[in-house]
């Protein structure tokens, strides 16, 4: 199989279809994966001194509240990694591009550990403020259910030898997951209503003071990036896995 | 800075198990991950110099 | 699904598993009354799971899945038909018996009603949704563990429903909201999942 995938479409509808060869892909992603990671580092020294150092203490949960600099990002990035991820395998399939699909497979991972992540903070957060480990909210019960659907992604994935196969089928798995999403998550805030009103809104004035809201935005932003360079990193060695008996994967070696 | 001692800011108001903690979890799995990968990575380069000497 | 064993083990196992619960927790009335929506589902949902993962298996094997794909005629009706198929020897017929079944939690007349529409309309969602879980998985090495892990999120929402119409019954409350979702789900999934179903199955035989 030669690895000029991109070749399949004869005049690419746009320069972005060049990254759909995979040499090209690698090329483009090895520079990309550097700059993620010194911007996850900078925002992360930058909003952990703000989150820790500098913000004040909650009137009602003191300095328990903290974890949220953690707890939140950890929280959004599964959701949005969940919904790349989706893109990524809607891409894939529609045009039949594999490093879309591998894009969406190097996600999984990423996606599942900052959901398990999630649900520790929570659950660390839980402990002091509400007095038990586990709360049956909507929100942790929902984190919990996204951890299920990236364990069940990867594990359809892994249960294929035949790599196409196994892209394909989990790309469907992840945009079935995508679309119950929100009814699973309708359905779980309908089972139960508790959770702390989200602080931040797009549409209302955040109800937390300024420095919070920076420390809270910047670990965002450095988890985000940490993120995209992990993920890119883990694309890269699938591609290498793939693409070991290709001449271009050789050339590569040769320049180690 | 919102601390006046090394000692306040490790006690965390009585909470410090649970920050710390919690800070503790995050990077250990993002370190872990890190590793994790790496690891891969040097597998995968290993296995295309395999087969680029086979050639 | 060509098997009796096949439609009547996931009955035999809805029974023994919601038999099984009193035994677990003791015999007190009140309490078997507050936890039968609960567990009368779960029991419902694992049943359903059962034997889905043999949906396409043997359709694959004998080689009838490529004909049925080659075929003229759109392969979403063939779809649809082998999930009314699974919903009428597997969902429905359990629905059917629950009422006998929830006798032993001590359930009366309006909430058997609501149990038995409730499950009528759950057990068709499982079907649906199941299908697309056993497409995507039929030739791959994971079993009934595979499908059941893929499946349990997407179950989710029907299970909260389901088990909400019947605690609202017992609590004297109106049923028709979860019941009306319920029938909406059904009617989604039943527009959505045989497409999803036919996809997985195209690629499962490239």
């Amino acid at each position: 199989m030669q690895s000029d995938s991109g070749s399949l479409i004869a005049k690419p509808r746009s320069r972005l279809f060049a990254f759909a060869a995979l040499p090209n892909f690698f090329k483009l992603v090895t520079r990309l994966v550097p700059a993620f990671t010194i911007v996850g580092i900078v925002a992360g020294l930058a909003g952990a001194a703000v989150g820790f150092l500098v913000a004040p203490t909650d009137a009602q949960q003191g300095e328990a509240y903290r974890i949220i600099y953690l707890h939140v990002p950890a929280a959004w990035l599964s959701m949005v990694l969940y919904v790349a991820m989706a893109m990524w395998a809607a891409i894939g399939l529609i045009y039949n591009t594999r490093a879309s699909a591998i894009m969406a497979i190097a996600i999984a991972p990423t996606g599942a550990l900052f959901t398990f992540l999630a649900l520790c903070t929570g659950s660390l957060w839980g402990k002091p403020t509400w007095g038990t480990w586990w709360v049956w909210d909507a929100r942790l019960t929902s984190e919990l259910i996204l951890l299920f659907l990236y364990i069940g992604f990867m594990a359809l994935h892994a249960s294929f030898d035949d790599a196409r196969r196994a892209d394909k089928a989990a790309a469907i798995l992840a945009i079935v997951g995508v679309v119950n999403v929100p009814i699973i998550y309708f359905s779980v805030k309908w089972w139960n209503t508790l959770h702390q009103g989200a602080s931040i809104r797009l549409t209302e004035a955040p109800s937390m003071a300024t420095p919070m809201l920076i420390g809270l935005l910047l670990m965002t932003l450095s988890l985000w990036a940490y993120a995209a360079a992990i993920t890119l990193q883990r694309a890269k060695c699938i591609v290498l896995e793939r693409e070991r008996e290709a001449a271009w994967a050789s050339d590569f070696a040769k320049e180690l | 800075m919102h601390w006046h001692s090394l000692q306040e800011f490790l006690f965390m108001g009585g909470y410090g198990t649970y920050v710390w903690g919690s800070l503790l979890v995050t990077t250990g799995a993002i370190a872990s991950e890190s590793w994790l990968v790496r690891c891969r990575m040097f597998r995968a380069r290993q296995s295309v110099t395999v087969v680029a000497a086979r050639q | 699904m060509r098997q009796p064993v096949d439609i009547l083990a996931p009955l035999a196992f809805f029974i023994m598993v919601a038999s099984l619960f009193p035994l677990g927790i003791g015999p007190d009335k009140s309490l078997l009354l507050r936890i039968a929506p609960g567990i009368i589902w779960v029991s419902a949902l694992l049943a359903s799971l059962l034997g889905l993962h043999r949906l396409y298996e043997t359709d694959l094997g004998d080689g009838s899945l490529e004909q049925m794909l080659l075929c003229p005629g759109p392969t979403v009706l063939f779809v649809v038909g082998k999930i009314a198929a699974h919903w009428l020897l597997s969902g429905l017929t359990l629905a059917l018996i629950s009422p006998i079944v929830a006798l032993q939690y001590g359930l009366e007349r309006a909430s058997l009603w609501t149990l038995l529409l409730s499950l009528m309309l759950g057990t068709s969602i499982f079907s649906l949704i199941g299908s697309i879980g056993a497409a995507l998985a039929v030739g791959g090495r994971g079993g009934s563990v595979l499908v059941a892990l893929i499946l349990m999120p997407l179950y989710v929402p029907v299970l909260i429903l389901g088990s909400g119409a019947l605690t609202a019954t017992l609590t004297g409350a109106d049923p028709s909201a979860h019941l009306s979702l319920l029938g909406a789900l059904s009617c989604a999934m039943l527009a959505l999942a045989p497409w999803a179903t036919t996809a997985a199955l195209r690629v499962s035989v490239e």
